[in-house]
Order: structure tokens, then C-alpha cells, then sequence
């Protein structure tokens, strides 16, 4: 894997030595996250945001394997079952609020790791399939934690079912059918509840098995950097262990503690107090909203309100899935030969856009449908979708990029002040 | 090619968008969403400064025996606690044999089966029992609360917005629905056997005032029952019950912000140390 001057693992140890005949395990980890894997010098704070990633998904893993020996899943006594891990349980409400919480801080990493994929053109030639698995991880993680969200069997969780369900009833002819054998209902019920149980506990595995492909296929390449730029030779890298872990050390630690503050002072901030009230399925709550980090979908959803050919709510449910599915072409939409948005004038001015965009979707998709908001929705989503498949293919093919340094190295040494040709050659 | 079809698909996109915002502008500008009394006259619930807010909050015990005592007295006819037990008592502050007096004297008994004739039948409380439901079932709470259930109050501070905040303001504040209300919105005149609750989401409320005059519980350590003062306790009480692990939380909580904050000021070190040498 990756580069000729990569350090080769060579256990001195004869039980080391014995176990690499018989089970190379501990060369592979060396190989993947060790001092066998070289990664460019300057690697930037966000490229600790995959390792982040992997940490949530072990904290969620954890924490959710003990929930789940607690919990019960049933709609009868499901939300009893919660109230009884807040106050029986040994520890259990830091449990409860661990996995909570950690949802929220798993997919805000995540959302911070894609849009340095964006940024920094991660997305394209050589690490195309980097990315691509990288979107099937990211729709897997919505659909857990849509499942999960249902579970406490709150009001909250209990229309949230009900709405995005209901989206499958937009689909022409065999819409409303394919909802009831979904939910194994009419409306969501314990036939529901317990499929999305156990898929809630299936699917963070298959999380965890694309992860070792998505780390495989980027190994193959090796880590983009901020300049972009293909790593030349050897004084361009360092190896992964200890450098790199040191730095995603610090990372690691930082994580923890917005986890900490959250988990400890402040569980319920980024939850609904709706979904502190039993699923009544009589009793329709004035606003329905998901979770945090769906509102910006759930605002496209909404902005359709117009029927064209097709009825307003099958467009939404198409853009809404549309949004996501299109990062799919996002390599073959943009044709610009420069990665980094750095040497890219005009292009990181859109993604800022689209950044502030994005923002602007999330408050549309909280909050109350006036005219006004439903209005700012409608531009934002607009823009949204422009942003992807019309100004970054033309952007691409008509923009001037700036110069691009000539190595790694020379950008680095350009940073400290002076860059020569010189220089570069003695960095090495 | 793909270009191509990216640009067709983004302008098709653009364009239901831009038509479904036309039809929004068209609409809000023929029909301007009309003004709602819910809108203008809501009132959000002032700080009440429980000393259990913010990163340093702890329970004052006292305040949440009164709060358990106008709980016991006033609101326990109606509104149900199902998610709390008696035992929980002692954590704010009663010994273990007032525990079970309050449990054996609590007005309403548990439910249970006559042990020789296997009939329906109710015994005594007992420490390790949840608080007895006040009604036998949603049907029975409907029909002596003219057609609404009162909610059980377990979780009542976490399932609404500033909860702690919002039963304190709730209960202190029923008044007289405004003149300038009905005169802007003569519709929205509250109904008979409601009550103008401006707290309220939607502003009429079938709760009767629970706090009638000052005075209504007899505290036993001296503080004044002032209407305020028992709906202060009573919110403190149900901040209490809704999260009962509160003080361990933030205590927990302490302890892994200072481990943190070492273990990210050696992170840094080992980072900066093993970095020393190499530009980046």
C-alpha cells in the first residue's frame, strides 16, 4: 500500500514475530494506522475529523449494546423502559444521554469531515470510491439514527415515524402500499417499533464494515492535504504513528469535551421537549420537527409547494433524496484539475455560499412554515441545488485557478517564510 | 455528457423552485396570513432562578419538600407522578420511616387483587411503590376534568420549553382575558368552563387556578405560602422528579471537564513535542 518509502513492519519480538506468521494483525494495524502509513506533513485541525468519526461510532456502539440490554421494545412499555434507565439503571442516565448526545456529536463530525472532503476536493481523482463510500456511510448514519430517534416512542418519535413514512405514500400507484408493508401497519405501531429496533442495532455493523472499506480505499491513494497536491516524495510525509496520532490526540481530547459539556450540562439541548410526552397517537403536536441535523433536508422537503406535472409532495421527497444522492456525481460534476479550494478564486466563494446556505436551510427546516420562512426556504433550496449541478460544473470548466506550489514541502516552507527551489531540496 | 444532465436536472430544480416561490409570494400577498391571538398575546415564562440552574446547581432540599407539599396537597388530586416512587422521597431529604408514613397515609391506594377472592382490590402504600394514579383510566380523568386528562407531571419540567420556568409562570398566571384581546379578536373570547392562561400555548387552558389565595398550604419551616412562593416550590419539586440525577450529573460532570482539560494540556505537549522537529 501507498508509497515505496513507507516503513516496513518488522516485529522483534519472537511472540510478536510468532503471531505476524500466524495472524499478521497487528501488520495490518501498522500498516494502516501505524508508522507504516506515510501522510502528508501538513495536514490542516479538520483532517482529524475522520478519526473523530470513528470514535463516535465507538462511543455510540458501546453505549448502545448496554442501552440495549435495558430497553425494551414494546409501545406499550418502551418509553417506561427509558424513564426506568433515567432513574433505576446504575449510571444509566449518563448512558441514555452518552448515546443521545452522541448521535448529535457524531453527525456534526461528520458534517465537519464532508465539508472538508468539499473544500479541499477529497472527492476527487484518485479517492473518487473514498467518497463514495463516504456517502453510503453518511445515508446508513441517517437511517440509524431516524431508527434510534423512534425508540424512546416520545411524541416526537412517534410523528417523526409518521412523517418520514409517509414519504414512501408519495411514490405514484404503489406508494401508500409499500408505507403499510414498511411500518407493517397503518400507522407506526409495535410492528414498526420493533424492526426499527433491530435494525437501529444492524445497521451501526454495516457502518462499521464500509468504515474498513472506506479507510481501505483511501489507503490506496493515500490522505489529500490542503495544497491538493500529489505527494512527491518522501520529505512530503510523515508517518501516521507517532505524528499523527499525537495530533489527533489533542483532537480526540477536544471532542470529548464538548461531549462532556453537553452530556453533563446541558442533555436536553439539542433534543425535543415533545419527546419527553408518550407517543399519543391522537394527539398531533403543533410543530413537527426532526432532529437537528436533518432540518436542512426536511426544509427542501418542505420548499416544495408547488404541483408541476408531478404533485408538490413526490418533488419533495425526489429533492430531499435528491440533495443527498447527487454527492454521488459529485466527481464527475466538477472537472476542475485543482483539489483544493485554496488555489480555486472563484469557487470557494460559492462554497461559502452554499455553507451559509446550508445554515439557512437548517432554520427554515426549524421553524414555523410562514410565508416568509417557507420564502427564504424556497431560495435557499434553489440555490442549494444550483450550487451542485449548475455553477459548479461551469465554474469548474471556466475557472482560472491560482498557481499551484510545486510540492508539499514547498508550500510548508513557503508558510515559515522563503520558498526556493533550494529549500526545497534540502527539506528533505 | 454528464455535464449536461447535471445542468437539465438542476435547472428543472431551479425551476419548480422558482414557481412554488412564485405561488408562495402570490398567495401571501392575496391572502396575508391573518393575525392570531395565540401570536400576539402568548407571554414566555420569566426566570424563576431555581438554585438548580446553571453549572453549579444543587437542590435546596427544603424548597423541594414544600414543593413535595403543595404537590401532596394541591396538585396529587388530579395529576398523576407515575414515573416517581415513594422511596425517591428520601433523596430530598426524608428518612426512611417519614418515607413510609407518607406512602402508608397517601389518600389514594394501590391498586392490587384481593389475595383470597382474586376480586379488584386496593391496599396501603408502601415505600417501593410509584405514586398511585389519581384516576382509574383516561376515561374516568375526561370525565371529572370536563373532557381534558390532566397530564402526569413526572417529566412535566423536560416536555415543555423553560420548563421550571413554565409551571411556576402557568400556575401564577391566570387573569382576566385582556379588553384589547377580545376587541381585536372577538372570536377568540376564551370559552366557558376554560380559563385565560396567557402561559398557555394556546392561551385558554382547562386547568382551573390550582393557587387561590395565599396561605392555602401550611408550611411547617415558616416560609410564607405566598401564591409565588408555593408555585416557586412546586416547579422546584417537578425539576426534582423530572430529573432526579440531576446533582450527580453535574458533579460527574466537573470531574470530566478538569480531567479533560489535563488530558488536552498533555495532548498538546506530546503533539508540539513530537512536532518539534518538522515543519508543517
Amino acid at each position: 500500500m501507498s508509497f515505496p518509502w513507507a516503513k516496513h513492519y518488522e516485529p522483534k519480538q519472537p511472540l510478536m514475530r510468532w503471531l505476524d506468521e500466524k495472524l499478521p494483525m497487528p501488520r495490518l494495524v501498522y500498516n494502516a494506522i501505524g508508522a507504516g502509513y506515510p501522510v502528508p506533513r501538513n495536514l490542516n485541525y479538520f483532517w482529524n475529523f475522520g478519526v473523530l468519526a470513528g470514535a463516535a461510532l465507538v462511543i455510540q456502539i458501546v453505549t448502545g449494546v448496554v442501552l440495549a440490554m435495558h430497553y425494551a421494545a414494546n409501545a406499550g412499555v418502551a418509553f417506561g423502559s427509558v424513564e426506568s434507565i433515567m432513574r433505576d439503571v446504575n449510571a444509566g442516565w449518563f448512558l441514555r444521554y452518552a448515546h443521545a448526545n452522541g448521535a448529535s456529536m457524531f453527525l456534526a463530525v461528520v458534517y465537519i469531515h464532508i465539508g472538508r472532503g468539499l473544500y479541499y476536493g477529497s472527492y476527487k481523482a484518485p479517492r473518487e470510491m473514498v467518497w463514495l463510500l463516504g456517502v453510503v456511510i453518511f445515508l446508513l448514519m441517517m437511517a440509524t439514527a431516524f431508527m434510534g430517534y423512534v425508540l424512546p416512542w416520545g411524541q416526537m418519535s412517534f410523528w417523526g415515524a409518521q412523517v418520514i413514512t409517509g414519504f414512501f405514500s408519495a411514490i405514484p400507484l404503489v406508494g401508500e402500499t409499500i408505507r403499510v408493508w414498511l411500518l407493517g401497519g397503518f400507522a407506526p405501531d409495535n410492528a414498526a417499533l420493533n424492526r426499527f429496533f433491530s435494525l437501529h442495532y444492524l445497521l451501526p455493523f454495516v457502518i462499521a464494515g464500509v468504515i474498513i472499506l472506506h479507510i481501505w480505499a483511501l489507503h490506496i491513494p493515500g490522505s489529500n492535504n490542503p495544497t491538493g497536491v500529489d505527494v512527491k516524495g518522501e520529505q512530503d510525509t510523515v508517518p501516521f504513528h507517532p505524528y499523527y496520532t499525537a495530533k489527533d490526540g489533542v483532537g480526540v481530547g477536544v471532542f470529548f469535551l464538548v461531549f462532556a459539556l453537553l452530556i453533563f450540562f446541558s442533555p436536553n439541548l439539542l433534543g425535543h421537549p415533545d419527546n419527553y410526552i408518550e407517543a399519543n397517537p391522537l394527539s398531533t403536536p403543533a410543530h413537527i420537527v426532526p432532529e437537528w441535523y436533518f432540518l436542512p433536508f426536511y426544509a427542501i422537503l418542505k420548499s416544495f409547494t408547488a404541483d408541476f406535472i408531478l404533485p408538490a409532495k413526490l418533488w419533495g421527497v425526489v429533492a430531499m433524496f435528491g440533495s443527498i444522492l447527487l454527492l454521488f456525481f459529485l466527481p464527475w460534476l466538477d472537472s476542475s484539475p485543482v483539489r483544493s479550494a485554496n488555489y480555486r478564486p472563484t469557487y470557494r466563494w460559492f462554497l461559502l455560499v452554499l455553507l451559509i446556505d446550508v445554515l439557512v436551510l437548517g432554520y427554515v427546516g426549524g421553524a414555523e412554515a410562514t410565508a416568509r420562512n417557507v420564502m427564504i426556504g424556497q431560495i435557499a433550496a434553489a440555490y442549494y441545488f444550483a450550487h451542485f449541478l449548475i455553477i459548479l460544473p461551469l465554474v469548474s470548466a471556466a475557472e482560472k485557478p491560482r498557481p499551484l506550489p510545486n510540492s508539499i514541502t514547498e508550500a510548508v516552507l513557503a508558510k515559515h517564510g522563503g520558498t526556493s527551489p533550494a529549500q526545497t531540496a534540502m527539506a528533505g | 455528457m454528464a455535464r449536461l444532465i447535471s445542468l437539465v436536472i438542476g435547472a428543472g430544480f431551479v425551476f419548480v423552485l422558482a414557481l412554488a416561490l412564485f405561488f408562495t409570494a402570490k398567495d401571501a400577498i392575496q391572502n396575508p396570513a391573518p393575525e392570531s391571538a395565540e401570536h400576539e398575546f402568548h407571554l414566555h415564562p420569566e426566570d424563576i432562578h431555581l438554585s438548580s440552574a446553571g453549572f453549579f446547581g444543587k437542590f435546596d432540599r427544603q424548597q423541594l419538600q414544600r414543593g413535595f407539599q403543595v404537590y401532596k396537597e394541591v396538585c396529587a388530586a388530579c395529576h398523576s407522578l407515575k414515573y416517581v416512587s415513594f422511596r425517591d422521597l428520601e433523596h430530598i431529604g426524608y428518612s426512611e420511616a417519614e418515607v413510609k408514613a407518607i406512602a402508608n397515609q397517601w389518600v389514594i391506594e394501590q391498586p392490587t387483587v384481593n389475595p383470597e377472592t382474586g376480586e379488584a382490590a386496593t391496599r396501603k402504600n408502601l415505600p417501593s411503590d410509584r405514586f398511585p394514579l389519581p384516576f382509574a383510566n383516561d376515561i374516568a380523568a375526561r370525565a371529572a376534568n370536563n373532557n381534558a386528562i390532566p397530564p402526569d407531571l413526572s417529566l412535566m419540567t423536560k416536555a415543555r420549553h423553560d420548563g421550571s420556568n413554565y409551571v411556576h409562570a402557568l400556575i401564577t398566571g391566570y387573569r382576566n382575558q385582556p379588553a384589547e384581546l377580545i376587541e381585536k379578536f372577538p372570536g377568540a373570547k376564551t370559552p366557558p368552563g376554560l380559563h385565560y392562561n396567557p402561559y398557555f400555548a394556546n392561551l385558554n387552558i382547562a386547568m382551573p387556578p390550582p393557587l387561590t389565595s395565599d396561605g392555602q398550604v401550611t408550611y411547617s419551616d415558616g416560609t410564607k405560602a405566598t401564591k409565588d412562593q408555593m408555585a416557586r416550590d412546586v416547579a422546584a419539586f417537578l425539576t426534582w422528579t423530572a430529573e432526579p440525577n440531576l446533582e450527580a450529573r453535574h458533579a460527574a460532570g466537573f470531574a470530566a471537564v478538569i480531567f479533560l482539560l489535563i488530558f488536552v494540556y498533555l495532548a498538546w505537549g506530546a503533539y508540539q513535542n513530537v512536532w518539534r522537529d518538522i515543519k508543517h
